[in-house]
């Protein structure tokens, strides 16, 4: 089923932390499985890059910790020879960590090269993207890893019932638009032709880290973008190219669009004023982000609508 | 783990279930009938709310504040009451009724008034696609747009739409009339096999097995009546669709009328 959700704040910043947990809280009943944040800070001039070294659920064998650690001095050590200068790299769990590094170089060879660290998968790069995701529902992944008073100006986010792959952070939304700097997608619904697709972008460079069908939009996406096309045209391109049922969102790092299929079969709920515009799966989520009486519509199929700040 | 009776809840991870919810009998009863605030309520609370006033306490007139969008409120009231929701029902709102007149004064996500037997459901905004899926009997006035699938597997009664329709409306409709204002979508009465589709607006596509039909003075006195019952603005003139017949392969008899001329 899968629940998704999007807010983009189009003049100011605002706690989209907070409000991201809450939407997804309370479509829990849509996807207890997993959580995902693609967040959107104050850009930098630093390059944050989210990534992890190993699975929430991967079992804890004996050397796991030096492992990790190992793993981790590799990746910083990486950095290093790209020529990053790296700020700080933290971490909340045992397993995903947050670096910024200062970088003016190709992020593909970056995304690669760390990549390369057995375990390494990069969630998210860019100047104000950050990726957050983990088993388990939208409040117990917001704490920990400290989402509440994440202060930026959009989001989206998923709470996933896993139907097409495993259970854990690979096969977590939000998808990262590899090797995009700070593009990310959420999807509710399955796609068809999706192994014809990932060939075809295996085939002109790209890597998936899943299994999940999911993960061919994010890409998709990205190739059609570094062809040239705004996100908005690629959007509408993906209605013809990828078949299957789909809602999806996407976003930039200043604009959030989103995509119905041709037979509108995964709901979609809009809420839209001048300086703010809410979407869900499910209405009591964009009701739970406002006080007040709301009036909301539903998109038609083969829409796309986006949104820029 | 919690006990239910003699059931044990043993799986509850997308934390649905409401064991142990019990009548909140909040409500103002006045002059034969109530009122409560939905708000601080889960979605158990308030069908509970809403059957204790009705079969226990005989209100016949009840008014919900502040629905909030949940989802699957008002759901298999069988008696012939007035209930209003001041707000907006999420997905599966007052689904499996037989008799009750409902008027909701925001909008409704997915499949309103499902396999309503009888009644009338009033919406003043848009609804969400499946609007009146699988009716048998009964009005669903949607004043606004409603989604796609309106009235899929639809088997009497009437729908009528303010506003546009979305894709493949009235797929596999077997009886009853659709009445829409507005424009439609692709595909419109995809698979039919009967009843009767009124369109205002634009017909983006007609799906498979699916013809436009001559208005006759019957199906005009119809509608007048209609838009005049629910006070509507009528466009000036409808077209007509119905079941081409040329896949069909049923006879147009529920079972217990068969019964009846076989034997």
């Amino acid at each position: 089923m899968c629940g998704i959700a999007g807010i983009i704040h189009r003049d100011a910043s605002s706690d989209v932390g907070t409000e991201m947990t809450r939407m997804l809280q309370s479509m829990k009943h849509r996807g207890p499985d997993s959580s995902g944040f693609a967040l959107f800070g104050e850009p930098s001039d630093l390059v944050v890059i989210r990534f992890k070294l190993a699975d929430a659920n991967d079992p804890r064998d004996f050397d796991f910790k030096e492992r990790l650690d190992r793993h981790r001095q590799e990746v910083e050590s990486r950095l290093h020879k790209i020529g990053a200068s790296v700020d700080r790299v933290e971490s909340e769990t045992e397993y995903a960590y947050r670096a910024s590094v200062r970088y003016e170089g190709d992020l593909k060879a970056l995304a690669d090269y760390l990549e390369d660290v057995p375990g390494c998968e990069v969630l998210s790069l860019g100047h104000s993207l950050e990726i957050v995701k983990d088993i388990g529902d939208a409040n117990e992944v917001s704490a920990l890893y400290g989402l509440g008073g994440f202060q930026g100006t959009h989001a989206i986010g998923h709470v996933r019932m896993a139907t097409e792959s495993d259970v854990d952070i690979s096969g977590a939304h939000p998808y990262w638009a590899y090797p995009f700097s700070d593009v990310a997608v959420v999807h509710n619904g399955q796609l068809t032709n999706y192994f014809q697709w990932k060939r075809r972008l295996e085939r002109s460079g790209h890597r998936f880290q899943s299994e999940c069908d999911s993960e061919i939009i994010a890409v998709y996406l990205a190739e059609k973008m570094a062809e040239g096309a705004g996100l908005k045209d690629a959007m509408e391109q993906s209605l013809d190219e990828l078949d299957g049922v789909f809602t999806y969102m996407a976003v930039t790092e200043d604009s959030l669009g989103v995509a119905k299929d041709e037979m509108a079969a995964k709901p979609l709920v809009l809420y839209e004023t001048d300086d703010l515009v809410v979407m869900a799966s499910e209405e009591i989520a964009i009701r739970a982000v406002l006080d007040h009486e709301i009036d909301t519509y539903d998109p038609y199929e083969g829409q796309v609508l986006a949104w820029s700040r | 783990m919690e006990q239910v009776g003699t059931r044990t809840i043993t799986y509850d991870a997308r934390g649905l279930a409401e064991p142990f919810a019990e009548v909140p009998r909040v409500s103002s009863i006045a002059d034969g009938s109530a009122e409560f605030d939905a708000a601080p309520l889960t979605t158990r609370q308030i069908n509970l709310e809403l059957r204790h006033l009705i079969y226990e306490q005989g209100i016949r007139d009840v008014i919900v504040r502040n629905p909030g969008a949940k989802h699957s409120i008002g759901v298999g009231i069988l008696q012939r009451c007035r209930i209003t929701f001041e707000g907006s029902l999420g997905y599966f709102g007052v689904g499996l009724i037989d008799g009750p007149e409902v008027h909701i004064t925001g909008r409704v996500g997915w499949s309103v008034a499902e396999n309503m037997m009888s009644g009338v459901v009033v919406i003043e905004k848009v609804a969400g696609s499946l609007a009146g899926a699988a009716i048998r009997g009964g009005d669903l006035v949607v004043k606004g747009s409603v989604g796609a699938r309106t009235g899929i597997d639809q088997k009497g009664g009437t729908i009528l739409v303010g506003g546009d329709a979305g894709s493949m409306t009235a797929f596999m409709m077997q009886r009853g009339r659709q009445i829409i204002c507005g424009d439609v979508g692709p595909g419109l009465g995809d698979s039919m096999y009967d009843g009767e589709i009124f369109v205002a607006g634009q017909v983006k596509s007609l799906g498979i097995d699916c013809i436009e039909s001559e208005l006759t003075s019957a199906d005009q006195e119809m509608l007048d009546r209609k838009f005049a019952i629910y006070g509507l603005d009528q466009p000036d003139s409808f077209r007509k669709f119905v079941c081409g017949k040329v896949l069909y392969n049923y006879d147009n008899l529920e079972p217990s009328e068969k019964k009846l001329v076989i034997h």
